[in-house]
């Protein structure tokens, strides 16, 4: 997902709020520069990845080059050039989480989400990934969705996990409520 | 006498019904400690922490106190406070339970840290995935500012400070502190070369610059609310305060466990508070403080003096939760994340696993670590598929003793330490997977890569 795509031809505009917020993140720091990671956070929010137009834009911004920005956007793997499912879905793949059977999970999501690890559904609905340790050793294995942070999810479970992810699909307020304490959505 | 937690750090956010907001946290004495700081002078606030003797809680475990020390003063260049909340060692989750359940505690102790050292300007780096995280210290920054206890004229001592949340991008590089800065000025997590470029002289914009973890920050609080004379007596002489044990792994009850450094050992905390191995388990090996830290073979024996004169000869069960105990067996405190293995586990497997992590997360700028991650990557997996050889093993060896030293950064270390102790130790099982694949027999089912 990190390779350097060409933007596709017709990228609708940025929404005005997100070109609103800019200068606010920008007069956060010393040097307008440091901006660049919040202003791309921004943009991906806003979009769903992050465009040449969109890095030329940072760079405008930030007084750097656009190809200063394209070194950002491909050092970290959050930032992405390309669109993906509606739900994203991070495994984790690190060791606590592997312990705990990780590798199984991901084996039973695949099947459950008719989806391989690095892909994308033939739907669109689902992007199954691979992560590194995302700070929940605990409670593995651990799936990080969009915003939410699932916990102890046990590879016997995949097939209710994915059913109840599918479920969120047809939730016109998916991610619109403030979370609760102790939810996935306040854990996230 | 079976072991006992002592939350220090943990004491509020444990309580049933404790809430994020700062009503609550004022309710539970919040901000108390902060008006201590600010009626003392700021190197009176530094001596408190340097009596202390707190170590910083990041895995390197140096003197809070002797690190504010080192600070550039006089280059009338303006001094930066950055919070490494980029919790990402494999194993350590406990900076998540203070950003998520007790915000304003670390924020009291970013007040006070700032005071200390002059900086009117903090910097919390949070890990990228940590979006709600991110969400909450905003809302817990504007109460604070609200109240009084941060941003102008704290507390009416004419004194100010800001402070803002910068999310990281899921690089683990980026808990390097001087990785952490580069991202911080908007650029790649490439960390830089010391010297010249200790933060405490030439840090953030090439200014004076003091890096210290999230759970420090919290412990900083509790050294002001203790005194600092005082809160030297938790804990023992060379390792105060409380850790924090994030256990995690094939253990009955994985979780987070603070105890007061060196009160108890690994033995109790895995047996005791953690309920043993799985049922019909046995533990195998232990990675003690996060995955970069050396691994810990059950049956081994680790002999030795220690730095008061103290003789040990100690099991892994026996060996006190302190860092300076710790680090005679020849491993590390680090930031507490214990991995617990069992017998279930193919040890390859597990080796394999982390190679990948360190693989993945190199940041390619020194030539030892881009390519010695990489190959012992590949190496270890191709063990695990069926296409290792007996001479790999020793070759896992070579690589890691050819990284670790030769980087800019302890990356380098993070990647050879995992081999160069496991080796050693599992050389036997390692060889026995190889040839157990080749002659087709059956291998452990839980996989690990």
């Amino acid at each position: 997902m990190k390779e350097i795509s060409n933007s596709p031809a017709a990228t609708r505009a940025l929404k005005p709020e997100t070109l609103a917020q800019a200068p606010a993140l920008i007069a956060q720091y010393p040097q307008q520069r440091s901006a660049t990671m919040p202003l791309l956070h921004l943009v991906q929010e806003d979009r769903g990845y992050i465009t040449q137009e969109d890095m030329t834009w940072v760079a405008e911004l930030v007084g750097v080059t656009p190809m200063q920005v394209l070194e950002v956007v491909t050092f970290y793997p959050m930032y992405r050039q390309s669109p993906i499912g509606r739900r994203h879905v991070r495994v984790c793949r690190t060791l606590s989480c592997a312990l705990r059977g990780s590798y199984a999970l991901m084996e039973n999501l695949e099947q459950s989400l008719n989806c391989k690890r690095g892909e994308t559904s033939p739907d669109g609905d689902f992007t199954l990934e691979f992560v590194e340790c995302i700070a929940d050793c605990g409670c593995g294995p651990v799936v990080h969705v969009d915003h939410a942070m699932h916990e102890n999810v046990k590879p016997e479970d995949a097939g209710k996990f994915a059913a109840q992810l599918k479920a969120t699909l047809k939730d016109s307020s998916y991610g619109q409520n403030p979370p609760v304490p102790g939810t996935p959505e306040w854990n996230g | 006498m079976p072991a006992v937690e002592r939350p220090l750090i943990y004491a509020n956010l444990r309580q049933p019904g404790y809430t994020v907001d700062i009503d609550c946290y004022l309710r539970n004495g919040g901000y108390e400690a902060l008006k201590k700081a600010v009626a003392l002078k700021p190197d009176e606030v530094c001596k408190e922490v340097e009596v202390s003797g707190l170590r910083g809680r990041g895995g390197a475990g140096f003197p809070t106190g002797m690190k504010w020390k080192f600070l550039d003063r006089k280059s009338g260049k303006p001094i930066y406070l950055v919070v490494n909340a980029d919790e990402s060692e494999p194993g350590t989750y406990k900076d998540r339970q203070i950003i998520y359940k007790d915000p304003h505690q670390m924020l009291e102790g970013i007040a006070i840290t700032a005071w200390a050292i002059q900086a009117k300007q903090a910097f919390i780096y949070i890990r990228g995935e940590f979006i709600h995280g991110a969400k909450i210290l905003e809302r817990a920054i504007a109460e604070a500012k609200a109240k009084g206890f941060l941003g102008q004229n704290i507390l009416g001592s004419g004194y100010s400070c800001e402070v803002v949340i910068h999310r990281g991008g899921g690089c683990y590089v980026c808990g390097e502190e001087t990785g952490l800065i580069e991202s911080l000025e908007g650029k790649r997590g490439y960390p830089r070369i010391k010297p010249p470029y200790f933060p405490a002289v030439l840090g953030l914009y090439n200014c004076p610059t003091i890096v210290n973890n999230a759970e420090t920050m919290a412990q900083v609080k509790h050294v002001l609310a203790f005194g600092g004379a005082e809160f030297a007596k938790i804990g023992i002489p060379g390792d105060s305060g409380t850790h924090i044990w994030c256990v995690s792994g094939l253990v009955k009850r994985p979780g987070l466990y603070e105890i007061e450094a060196g009160k108890a050992t690994f033995g109790e905390l895995l047996n005791d508070l953690c309920g043993g191995p799985l049922d019909g388990r046995k533990f195998k090996a232990i990675i003690p403080g996060g995955s970069s830290t050396k691994i810990l073979k059950v049956g081994e024996r680790f002999k030795g003096k220690l730095a008061n004169g103290t003789e040990f000869d100690w099991a892994m069960e026996d060996i006190p939760l302190d860092s300076n105990s710790i680090a005679a067996c020849g491993t590390g405190l680090g930031t507490g994340g214990t991995i617990v293995l069992d017998d279930s586990v193919e040890m390859i497997q597990a080796l394999s696993n982390l190679n990948a992590f360190y693989a993945h997360e190199t940041c390619g700028q020194c030539t030892p670590c881009r390519e010695g991650s990489l190959w012992l990557s590949r190496i270890s997996k191709r063990i695990t598929t069926g296409g290792g050889m007996e001479t790999d093993v020793p070759l896992l060896l070579d690589i890691a003793n050819q990284v670790a030293g030769r980087t800019i950064c302890a990356h380098g270390e993070a990647v050879a330490w995992p081999v160069q102790s496991a080796v050693p130790k599992f050389k036997d099982e390692y060889l026995e997977s190889i040839r157990k694949r080749q002659q087709g027999e059956a291998v452990p089912t839980l996989k690990l890569i």
